[in-house]
């Protein structure tokens, strides 16, 4: 190599990346940094130093985003920017999207480990775009943009900027695409790809990508948005260079980050207690009646079981340890998926204040075992949504987290869980009518970031107002989405009832929609959620799960005779056994109890139901408040048999006051009746044991089951031995796979 | 530095506190004596006078009895020794067919018994519902916490545990 070495001190970037592993493999510091030099000496300086960044960062997003004109971007700020060192590790982050505060570390490190600096180069002025996430990404959609900033030709660290895309061109229109089952089905990859120069996006980059993807409007502007931020971000650092000086500057942004490791192991030691946490949790991928491809025929249950350690100096590790193995779908995992997923939740439960950095990363030890689904090691499978199996698994973190919080008496902190991000209702069409004949509409809804969270344990959860994958959510506005879904405008919108995870303190709410198909022709519908089996890890000491969803939609409707004549039609599926669908609708209704579906073809006048889901419960429902119950009721939340059935509590609506009342006695006698029940259905535990071992030893688990068993038993020695331990199997024992 | 006093905490367990009082609470930074207060209320509110050691739960807590660590109810029944899972002494309802799990979702909006069924763990004194569990059949009982309370108590909180 000719040209002078980019790293500091006439080293190459890769010499520097790996004098930096070196060191905190060496001294258990990063950089090997003991003493927070600049921080003991000037502690205000420090603070304000890192201040100015952040708001530097934030204000980039807030400018940023203005640029961008995908609703998903402007409207729900589903993007975020980093500033990172110049070997990928993550100084400071903006608010929004934080599941990025380590992927685009992995996205410098790649480009660093593949010798960029000396084949493509980088350069002033050069861009880079990523969405691969081989190489630090959750999925395709989210896409990176990273700049390097330079002080008199040293490169003193990296802008980075992403943004979650509408559509990336993969083999169906949307964002998390079902039907995907390998990397050629996922759209537009582009692997740490030099796109620009001078600061400028090349043109045939631009005419390139464009055509790749069913979007290219929202792709143009988006990706100005993100360079736009990224150089922001640029200005914001040179500024701060010829302010405080480069050896400040660069000192400053090790302490940053050795910071940051020591505030979360502080955080750890104030809020959880030192021990072994445990969870499972698990998601369905019902194929076999879906699939067009006849490898990924195939019914699917993964298997996500998480152990943390909280260790004596508050270091924690994880693990997913007896995790199943990938498949023929979308929702395989990468790290960079892992990763994003474990951030934007320890952003939120331990460090949402102080140093939000990477040295959170080196405070946690994890096992994303080879060959499972969260690290299947073969970049050909389809990493399109990843989200599928991550969101039900990090259910698990949230709720061991929680077990720590509440020993701890910090009891407000505790959530039991939080839902899955559905009904994420996806595809796309033509208009066929209208100002806008012959131009695609995509549906890519992100209402999906309103959300019921799981109950704590001392409140109930929150209602349609939560999304994992982002701490700022907004279910944004109807008009908003209409106005990029113009082809399924909304009927209605109302709050369904039973979504809930039961439990002393319930877990959030939410609502139910019916979309109708219009002026539109080539319409592509599909949509993706949990449905066979409950969400995650479920409820906390005693509080259920929250309700599964289900797939629900009318072909060959009469709808447009309906209107003709102004009759009722559906506003919604309140009672699925008695469906206002069959009721008001002469049409071809099709319910399936699952929720995640292939593309179908829809007419104009068909009709798409929809729900978001409800959160996890907390407690005995049993202990839940009379007055609670009632107010569940008025609120539309629970119908009269859930809340017999399952809270012990008898009422009956008052047709004139128009609300419902509670017969006290009644419902003291219904409870002293589920107690009793309790005694009479339940068994000792070594009865169950005997019981559940059966269904184990004597084959009675259906394909799904049997595959995901076989499946963790032959990727992991140590969960083998624990099952077979715990169900007393011989060492030899196989669970036989049809 | 953030403190609390015993009422705000003891309704805040009970759960009567409303938003506003609760949203500082929340938000604030955390009042580092609060382990100690909220042991203190509990241990006042159990009807046996065993020391707790550790709150591990709604209602199960670690306590010292006879120079051994067992996990126990509030209401007295006693779950032996707490290194062992606690769930493994409960009394034990499956469900695990559609009729069964129909009792408390409505048609379509609980699980297929065939990929998951719904475990419930009683308590055996007061059959309080302590855990659910919602896994594929044959899955093993899972073991939610094992706190390392000697760690805690010495490394974190710089003391002895309250039976040591």
């Amino acid at each position: 190599m000719s040209k002078k070495p980019l790293g500091w001190d006439g080293k190459t970037l890769n010499v520097i990346l790996e004098e930096s592993e070196k060191l905190f493999k060496e001294t258990g510091y990063y950089y090997g940094i003991t003493k927070l030099t600049l921080k003991e000496e000037d502690p205000f300086r420090f603070e304000r130093n890192y201040a100015s960044l952040r708001g530097a960062l934030v204000s980039a997003r807030e400018t940023a985003l203005h640029v961008a004109a995908s609703p998903i971007v402007k409207e729900i700020g589903e993007l975020c920017f980093a500033l990172y060192t110049p070997e990928g590790d993550s100084i400071v982050v903006s608010t929004g999207i934080l599941v990025h505060v380590h992927t685009m570390s992995e996205a410098v490190k790649f480009m660093i480990r593949q010798d960029y600096e000396d084949d493509p180069g980088i350069n002033i002025g050069d861009i880079f775009l990523n969405n691969d996430p081989a190489c630090g990404n959750v999925h395709t959609t989210d896409v990176q943009t990273l700049i390097p900033i330079f002080w008199n030709e040293e490169l003193v660290g990296w802008a980075g900027g992403v943004t979650h895309q509408i559509d990336t061109g993969g083999i169906t229109p949307g964002h998390d695409l079902v039907p995907a089952m390998q990397r050629f089905d996922d759209g537009v990859y582009y692997t740490c790809r030099k796109i620009g120069s001078n600061d400028r996006i090349w043109k045939d980059h631009l005419i390139s990508a464009k055509r790749s993807v069913r979007t290219p409007m929202y792709w143009e502007l988006d990706e100005k948005c993100r360079l736009a931020g990224d150089l922001m971000i640029r200005d914001a650092v040179l500024e701060f260079i010829k302010k405080e000086g480069i050896d400040y500057y660069k000192r400053f942004i090790r302490e940053a980050i050795e910071e940051g490791r020591r505030v979360f192991l502080e955080r750890i030691k104030e809020r959880l207690i030192p021990g072994r946490y445990r969870a499972a949790a698990f998601m369905d991928m019902p194929q076999k009646n879906e699939a067009w491809q006849p490898r990924a025929r195939l019914d699917k249950i993964s298997n996500q079981p998480l152990e943390i350690i909280i260790k004596e100096d508050g270091k924690m590790s994880l693990s997913f340890e007896g995790a199943s193995g990938p498949g023929p779908n979308c929702m395989n995992a990468e790290k960079g998926a892992m990763e994003g997923g474990q951030w934007v939740l320890l952003t939120q439960i331990l460090i949402y204040a102080d140093k939000v950095n990477d040295g959170a990363y080196f405070a946690v030890e994890k096992n994303y075992p080879l060959g499972s689904w969260c690290n299947p090691g073969d970049i050909y499978l389809s990493y399109q949504a990843p989200w599928g199996n991550l969101i039900p698994a990090y259910t698990g973190m949230m709720k061991c987290l929680s077990y720590g919080l509440f020993s701890r008496g910090y009891r407000e902190e505790v959530v039991s869980g939080y839902s899955f991000t559905g009904d994420a209702i996806q595809g796309g069409g033509v208009y066929s009518d209208g100002p806008l004949i012959g131009q695609r509409w995509s549906l890519s809804t992100f209402e999906i970031s309103g959300q019921g969270l799981g109950a704590s344990a001392v409140r109930d959860g929150l209602n349609w107002g939560y999304a994992m994958w982002n701490p700022e959510s907004d279910l944004g506005d109807v008009e908003t989405w209409e106005l990029f879904q113009g082809g399924v405008p909304y009927l209605s919108r109302r709050i369904k009832p039973n979504l809930s995870g039961h439990g002393k303190f319930r877990g959030g709410a939410n609502y139910e929609g019916v979309a109708l198909v219009a002026y539109s022709k080539e319409v592509d519908f599909f949509g993706a959620r949990e449905g066979m089996v409950f969400h995650g890890a479920g409820g906390m000491h005693g509080g259920y799960p929250n309700a599964t969803g289900y797939r629900l939609y009318a072909k060959n409707t009469n709808l447009e005779e309906i209107i003709r004549n102004r009759e009722d039609y559906p506003l919604g599926d309140p009672d699925p056994s008695n469906g206002e669908f069959e009721r008001l609708l002469r049409a071809d209704i099709t319910r399936k109890p699952y929720c995640s579906i292939y593309p179908i073809t829809l007419e104009n006048y068909d009709l798409i139901y929809y729900f978001m889901s409800g959160g996890p419960g907390y407690g005995d429902p049993l202990e839940r408040k009379i007055e609670q119950i009632k107010q569940d009721l008025d609120d539309g939340f629970y119908t009269e048999n859930i809340v017999n059935n399952v809270y012990g509590v008898v009422a009956k609506f008052n047709d004139k006051e128009r609300e419902w009342i509670i017969d006290e006695k009644a419902t003291e006698n219904r409870r002293k009746e589920i107690k009793n029940e309790r005694i009479e259905k339940s068994m000792t535990f070594e009865e169950f044991w005997e019981k559940e071992r059966k269904k184990i030893t004597e084959n009675k688990l259906n394909d799904p089951v049997r595959l995901m068993y076989t499946e963790s038993l032959n990727l992991s020695k140590m969960w083998s031995k624990f099952f077979k331990e715990f169900w007393k199997l011989p060492e030899d024992f196989q669970i036989e796979v049809k | 530095m953030e403190k609390y006093d015993k009422k705000t905490l003891e309704r805040m367990i009970d759960g009567d506190l409303s938003w506003e009082e609760l949203k500082p609470i929340i938000s604030g930074r955390k009042d580092p004596n609060r382990f100690n207060m909220i042991l203190e209320i509990l241990q006042k509110r159990v009807p046996w006078k065993e020391r707790i050691i550790l709150p591990l739960h709604e209602h199960l807590y670690i306590v010292s009895k006879d120079g051994q660590r067992i996990v126990k109810c509030d209401c007295g029944h006693e779950f032996g020794d707490y290194q062992e899972n606690w769930k493994t002494k409960c009394r034990v309802r499956v469900r695990d067919t559609i009729e069964e799990i129909g009792e408390l979702y409505p048609k379509y909006m609980g699980s297929d018994p065939e990929w998951e069924e719904l475990r419930e763990y009683y308590c055996p004194g007061c059959f309080t519902l302590l855990d659910t569990e919602a896994v594929p059949p044959g899955y093993p009982t899972i073991f939610n916490f094992l706190p390392d309370i000697d760690a805690f108590y010495e490394k974190w909180l710089g003391k002895k545990a309250p039976d040591k």
